[in-house]
Formats: C-alpha cells, structure tokens, sequence
C-alpha cells in the first residue's frame, strides 16, 4: 500500500515538475539525453576504456583508448615538485603540513586561539616557508628554476593572497582618501592594473623589470612574477574593499569622529573589522581567481601544475592521442577542487554572516 | 590649528608625490643606460620598418613585407575579433544557461548547476590548451576530416565552413533588410503605445510575415537571386573554397565563450532574482501571458541589475583573449608583444604600446556600455 501510494506520489511529481507542458516534456528529454550522453562518455572514459597499468606509452595503443593515467602515476612526482631534487621533498611535504594546519583554524570561525594563529602565520610562518623551499641555516640550497609543479602553483597563489590584502587595503583606503595627490595616485594604480591583461603586467615582469633596475642589481625571475602578481590581484582587492568601505553607513564614521578617534583609529578599530566583514564574500572570489590566473606564469617560462604537465606531454616514451587529454584532466580536477572548495567556503561564510546580521 | 593640520596633509603628499618622481626618474634614468649598454634603439621608428615574418590569420592585407605598424594592426583586429565572437557567444550561452538555472524543471536545473561549476572552477588557460592541443590538433587530417553534411569539415587544419558569394544586385536585398529593421522598430513601438491606450497588445507578426514576403518577391522580380555559396572540396592534401576558421580561431572562441558564460549566467540569474516576485503577480493580474510578461516585466528590470558586472566580463573576456599567445593565435599580444618584440627587441615601446591598447579597450568598452546602462535605467524611471 505504501509503496504503490509513493508510486502515486513520484508520478504526481513528475507530472507537475518535468512534464507539465509539452515544451517542458521536450525540455526533460533533451536534458536526460544529454546528461545520459555526458555520463556514459565519462564513465567509458574514465574508467572503462581507461589504462590503469602500464609503464609506458605501448600500454595506452588500444583501439578505442580512455584515459591513460599510468602516465600521472608515472610523473605525479614532477607535478607536485617540479625538479626540486628527491632528497629535498621532505621539505616541501612538511611545508604541506605546515600549512594546513596554519590556515585551517584560521578559516574555521569556531577555531580558539585566532590571535596567536594569525600572528604565526604572518610573522613566523613566511619565515619558515622561505627557509624550508629555497634553503639556508644548514638545508641545502635550492634554486627558484628547480621548482615546480603544484608547489609553485601554491607558493604564487599564497604569495599573492598574502601581499594584495594589505596592499588592496591600502589602495582602496588611498582612493577614498580626502589627499587629491594621494587619492589620484590610487585611482590611477588600480584602473591601470585592471585595465590591461595579466599576461601584459607578467610580460612587463619578466622582459622590463631588468631594464627598469641597475646593471648588477637584478632579481630572480620567481620573484619578479610574484611582484606581477600580487600588484595585479591588489588591485582588484583594493576595488573589492571599496565596496565594503561604501556600504557603511556614513553614521559609522561620524560616531568615530565624535568619539575623538583619529583617522587610523577609525579605519583600524571602527570602519575596517566591518567593511572587510561585508566583502569576505569577494575576497575569496578575488582568490578564486587568483589561483586561476597562476597559471599564466607558465607563458613566461616558470613551470607551475599546468606548465610541468605541459612540458611532459613532450616525453616521447608517454606520447599517445590520450597523454595530454589526460593530462589536462588530471591538472583541471586539481584547481576545479580548490576553487570549488573556496567557493563552498564563500558561500558558508556568506550564510554565516548573514545569520550574524539577523540576530542584532 | 586648521592651518598645522592643512600643512601637515599637503606636506605629505608632497612628500609622497616627490617620492614617486623620484622613483620613476631613477627607474627611467637605468632604463636609458641599460638600453645604451645593449646598444637598442629606442623611439617608434621601427613601426615603419618591415616586418619580414608570415601571420597565419589576416583580416586585411598583409604579407612579410609588411611593416611592424601593420603588424600592430593585423594583430588588433584578430584580437577584436575573438572578442566580438566570444561576447556574443558568452552572452548567448550566458543568458540560456542563467534562465536555465531558475528552470521549474529539475533535470534542466541541474544541467545549468553542472555547466557553471564545471568551466568556472577550471583555469581558463587550461581550457583553452585543452581544446587546442587535447581536442582539435587531435583530430583526423583533412583528408579523413569529419563531414558535415558534406559542405562544412572539420579536421586538425581547422574548421571550414561554405562562404556566401554576394553577386550583383545583393546591394538590394541589404537595402530590403533595413527597411524590414526599421519597421520592425517602428512596429514594436507602435504595439507599446496601444497597450499604453487600450491595454490590449496588438499582434505585430501577421504584418511582419506580409512585409517579408512582399519584399522578397519584390526583390526577386527586380534583381532575381543574386546569391551562391562557395563549398570547400578536397583539392590535395586541404581544402580548397569556403571560409577555414583556423584551429587556433576555433579552440580560443570557444573556451573563451564557455568560461565567460558561466560567469554571465550566475549574473543572469542574479538579476532575475533580484526581481521581486509580486512584479511576476502583477502582470499575471493584468491578464499578461508569462512569456509577455518575462519580456517587458521581468527581464527590463533585472537588466538594471545585470548590466554593471556583465559589462565588467566583457572587460575580463577581451582581456583574457590576450591568452592567445599559449597557443600561437596570432593576437596583438602573440604577434606583437611576442614576434615583433623578439625582432626589433624594443620591449619598453611595445610593452606601453599593448597596454594603451588595452586600456584604451577596456575604457570603450565601459564607456558604451556605460550609455546602455543609461538609456535601460532611465527607462526604468518613467
């Protein structure tokens, strides 16, 4: 009885809500075709007509190949380390740990002890971080051109993350300032660097930076993208923060004022806690694309995830119609989980902030 | 005290001001010397020299004799045209896949939710190599090319396609579209002030069909059918006739489109979300049917809230074709930035030279959409 009445039930359902009219019954079976279509082509692909064994190409010549993923199996260590030498990996692995378990209490709200938290992150962490990759007080030294893979994939985006904060922090404050010289320095800065493509502002990185120094004064190509990065993302930041700076009621700033507070007290203790509150949201957007834009590093020769997996589609002893398909695949499941992971995050905290606003 | 407060803000400004000044002469001052040492010359004098290398995509003439000016030119247009393509794709994929996401029908719903969070957690460079260098240079040469109907092949040269021949008296026919353009126009403006006077929307179609026939047989007694298309054939080892739209072209439109549109559709959706739900009420109580009230309720208000980031990804989309240069399509940036750059080895001229453009883009862009945002919230406020 109960199960013929659920019967009912899923029938009624399916009348009201996928074959309510006839273009709506069109809809429904175009749309189970093609997520048929999409599903079996992935599965076959993926596993079925996959490779899951093999040591080199000979084992991904079937007729009808999949994926070849004994060629990831085969290069994972290059993805992850680029050419950092194997008897150093252990570094990276324990910067790995490190890492995690810095910024995941600091991105957990229910987390104890933020201050301490945040003040390692900012002032021992970077310390650590540079001593355990490029080398020094007894580790060996690793050159910046050995790195590579997933690693500097993770060392442009944190370093990117870390400096446009502040930097865009400062911009935006710049532009909102009452200073003409220093607003108008501002304004200028941050529509520039949005105004032109990243590719343009690494290129200007990479070829001019040199010029622009004195003979003999030079630094490493690394560096210099991660200066091109982190001025291009803190200028998006700094517009970001704007938008929280000018969603606060102007009765905020008065009451500073009133109190007697100065201008860096009231930006430090009344307006920023709330407006960066406001813009989390966009601030991780900001990130999202961020990560995503690290990629571009591999145009001017720095061998990020993408670019190490692109350097080894080269390999003639891997080279089949599926290698680089395959490939591709593998690096775009690895960024599609961290952007997918902070957008979720974005979206709990978006939540969160929201209920917070109910409860005043 | 005023006045000390005054003296103290404008002190450090100046202070900073001169900072900058400072820092700049210094950067410009090594510049000149390094560029001395090199022995590069500088100024834009090498524009008029010729360039000396082939581009595989030409909008206009251009050959290896070419100067390094025409070079710029080709280079922009290409650029332009990706970027015309792509935001008209992005918005159409766009805007389906938004109303798509607000579907009543699950299964649709959960098509649209597939396709954003797919393509925009995924780097778009990526995508981009994926389908040049995992999809399309994978693909069967010319002489296996997968067939469509026997008049359009794609194939690992690239994608061809048949190409109208406009023969004399096809002038015609354009001068009979924008006489059927502007009735259009004058027809729609004409239903809206009726439904204003009597509240009835009178139909516009009847009319239209009549017009379109009696211009067409019009037109074919006067100049007859002045069309034919060129259909590409095998001739060798490519093809020959038709429009090839190069690999290159083909993997860059379409994961520039892609990636944009699942921006736009979260834009789209946003927008009419934004609308209130009593607005849809109303026009249901006014007797209109959904699909009207879509048209003239719905979608004119939530563009008001759609238009400013959707202007901000046209933005980001014509900036991201600059990603060109991964895999050689022959963009400002892949042909002068890059081939130009490595010749005349001038970086700081070219480097500024791309950037203004850009910008320059980029301030158009805005500036045009900016008098669209006008015009639709102006609309909005009679």
């Amino acid at each position: 009885m109960l199960t013929t009445l659920s019967f009912n039930n899923a029938i009624h359902w399916m009348r009201e809500n996928l074959f309510s009219s006839v273009t709506n019954s069109i809809l429904t079976i175009l749309s189970l075709w093609l997520l048929w279509t999409i599903g079996s082509g992935a599965w076959s692909w993926l596993i079925w007509d996959a490779t899951f064994v093999g040591s080199d190409r000979t084992a991904c010549l079937k007729p009808e190949q999949g994926a070849c993923w004994p060629f990831i199996e085969a290069k994972i260590g290059q993805f992850i380390y680029g050419r950092y030498p194997d008897a150093e990996r252990w570094r990276i692995d324990l910067l790995f740990f490190i890492s995690f378990f810095g910024f995941m209490p600091l991105l957990m709200p229910s987390a104890p002890f933020k201050r301490v938290n945040l003040l390692f992150m900012v002032f021992v962490y970077p310390i650590v971080a540079f001593l355990l990759l490029s080398g020094g007080m007894g580790l060996e030294y690793v050159e910046t051109s050995l790195w590579g893979g997933l690693m500097v994939t993770l060392v442009v985006a944190i370093t990117g993350i870390v400096f446009s904060l502040p930097l865009g922090i400062l911009l935006a404050l710049g532009r909102r300032s009452n200073l003409p010289i220093i607003r108008w320095s501002c304004i200028s800065f941050i529509e520039i660097f949005r105004g032109v493509p990243l590719i343009t502002v690494l290129f200007m990185a990479s070829v001019m930076l040199p010029l622009f120094l004195p003979e003999g004064m030079n630094f490493d190509k690394l560096v210099r993208c991660l200066i091109g990065v982190a001025l291009f993302a803190a200028a998006y930041m700094a517009e970001v923060i704007r938008g929280g700076l000018q969603a606060l009621p102007k009765g905020q700033y008065e009451a500073a004022h009133a109190l007697g507070l100065g201008y860096w007290q009231t930006m430090r203790l009344i307006i920023l806690p709330q407006a960066l509150t406001i813009v989390i949201p966009g601030i991780v957007n900001t990130f999202i694309g961020l990560f995503k834009d690290t990629t571009l590093v591999l145009i001017v020769g720095i061998f990020d995830l993408l670019g190490i997996v692109q350097l080894n589609f080269t390999d003639s002893s891997w080279a089949t119609e599926q290698t680089a398909i395959t490939g591709y695949v593998f690096a775009g499941t690895i960024f599609w989980v961290f952007c997918f992971a902070m957008s979720r995050y974005s979206i709990f905290m978006e939540k969160r902030l929201a209920t917070d606003r109910k409860d005043n | 005290m005023r006045f000390w407060r005054k003296a103290f803000s404008w002190s450090v400004q100046l202070l900073f001001l001169g900072t900058v000044i400072y820092g700049v002469t210094w950067l410009a001052g090594n510049t000149v010397e390094n560029l001395a040492r090199q022995g590069t010359a500088s100024g834009f004098g090498f524009l008029d020299s010729r360039a000396g290398f082939g581009i595989s995509q030409t909008l206009i003439d251009y050959s290896e004799d070419s100067t390094y000016g025409r070079v710029l030119v080709v280079g922009l247009l290409n650029t332009l045209l990706v970027a015309f393509v792509s935001i008209f794709l992005a918005t159409l994929i766009g805007f389906l896949v938004g109303v798509g996401r607000l579907s009543k029908n699950g299964l649709v719903r959960l098509l649209s939710v597939i396709y954003i969070e797919t393509f925009r957690n995924v780097p778009l460079l990526l995508q981009i190599m994926f389908w040049y260098f995992g999809v399309l240079r994978n693909l069967n040469p010319p002489r296996q090319a997968n067939s469509i109907f026997d008049v359009a092949f794609l194939s690992n040269r690239g994608f061809v396609i048949p190409s109208p021949v406009f023969l004399e008296g096809s002038m015609a026919y354009g001068i009979g579209v924008i006489i059927l353009l502007i009735g259009l126009i004058l027809g729609r403006r004409w239903q809206t002030r009726r439904q204003m006077e009597t509240g009835m929307r009178p139909s516009l179609w009847p009319f239209l069909l009549g017009a379109i026939v009696s211009i067409v047989i019009a037109l074919y007694a006067l100049v007859g059918w002045p069309f034919e298309l060129d259909i590409p054939a095998l001739k060798g080892f490519n093809f020959k006739g038709g429009i090839n739209l190069v690999p290159e072209f083909l993997a860059l439109t379409f994961a520039l489109s892609v990636y944009t549109a699942a921006f736009i559709a979260e834009i789209v959706r946003a927008g009419i979300q934004s609308v209130s739900h009593g607005q849809t009420e109303a026009g249901r109580a006014l007797g209109m049917p959904s699909r009207l009230s879509m048209r003239l309720i719905i979608i004119p208000q939530a563009m008001r809230v759609i238009i400013p980031p959707l202007t901000s990804q046209y933005l980001n989309l014509t900036k991201n074709s600059s990603l060109a240069v991964a895999i050689a399509y022959p963009d400002i940036v892949s042909v002068f930035a890059g081939t130009a750059l490595n010749q005349v080895g001038q970086a700081v001229e070219i480097i500024f030279i791309t950037m203004l453009i850009y910008l320059g883009l980029s301030l158009l862009t805005s500036l045009s959409m900016n008098f669209y945002n006008n015009r639709v919230s102006k609309k909005g406020a009679q």
